[in-house]
């Protein structure tokens, strides 16, 4: 049962995730990876709700272990930063680390003082 | 006018079911080692360090190797390794060390997982580039 929330969870982050940045790229046309840190801002922001509140353990797992890991992701963040100083931005290579750590920890904690604001 | 790009469907389905595969990963890698809150979250370190590595790989073998097969950067990068890796769950726990009173193993951890990755996916891409004897 925990392994259908975890997999159906992902199975809609996933492509949220790549849908979300696709909007993004043809909005913004930026070479800052704006969609990643979109997806990842607003992941973190999420599960610190949910470890807030608590959430039941099966809501924990669909939301926070399925979809908001999937939603969120290290390897494109990584990725994308290695692209950018590797094509000589960077300053967008430290803004994107810098910029994903802080705003991403900040979400979390928002969220989390969001949940215990409502309860 | 049409809307949907042609073969839209495909590359999301691929990114759902690579998304659905990783996540099951690192669910398995975090059951199986798990953590006290104020302790290191080795699985999650493990797990973004790892897919970090591997995306250093993908993208090179895709670029260099497979630039014609349109399925797997979907269904390997953007899927199985979006989904495998996690930000929220790194930033999360970096949160939940500090409130339950290890300031240092968070901020050791937030080093460690950023660096980590960091180092994981240019020495993935490096090392693989250098294999086939590919000029970035």
């Amino acid at each position: 049962m925990t392994v259908l929330l975890v997999a159906l969870g992902a199975a809609v982050g996933a492509p949220l995730r790549y849908l979300t940045d696709l909007a993004v790229r043809r909005r913004l046309r930026s070479a800052f990876p704006w969609g990643t840190l979109a997806v990842n801002v607003a992941g973190s922001l999420m599960l610190g709700l949910l470890v807030g509140l608590p959430a039941p353990s099966a809501v924990a797992t669909l939301v926070g272990t399925g979809f908001c890991g999937a939603l969120t992701t290290y390897s494109t963040f990584g990725y994308e930063t290695l692209r950018l100083a590797r094509a000589g931005l960077r300053r967008h290579a430290v803004a994107n680390v810098l910029g994903s750590v802080l705003a991403g920890l900040a979400a979390a904690y928002l969220g989390i003082l969001l949940a215990q604001a409502v309860t | 006018m049409p809307t949907a790009r042609p073969h839209a469907g495909p590359v999301v389905a691929a990114v759902s079911a690579g998304g659905a595969l990783g996540a099951l990963a690192r669910h398995a890698i975090a059951t199986a080692w798990p953590h006290r809150p104020d302790a290191f979250p080795w699985a999650t370190w493990t797990v973004n360090v790892s897919g970090c590595l591997l995306i250093g790989v993908l993208m090179a073998l895709v670029t260099h190797r497979w630039p014609d097969r349109r399925l797997i950067r979907p269904f390997l990068g953007v899927g199985l390794l979006g989904g495998y890796t996690t930000f929220s769950t790194s930033v999360v726990d970096v949160q939940q060390a500090v409130a339950h009173g290890a300031p240092l193993i968070a901020l050791g951890y937030l080093g460690a997982t950023v660096g980590g990755a960091l180092l994981a996916v240019w020495l993935g891409a490096a090392v693989t580039e250098s294999a086939l004897g590919a000029r970035r």
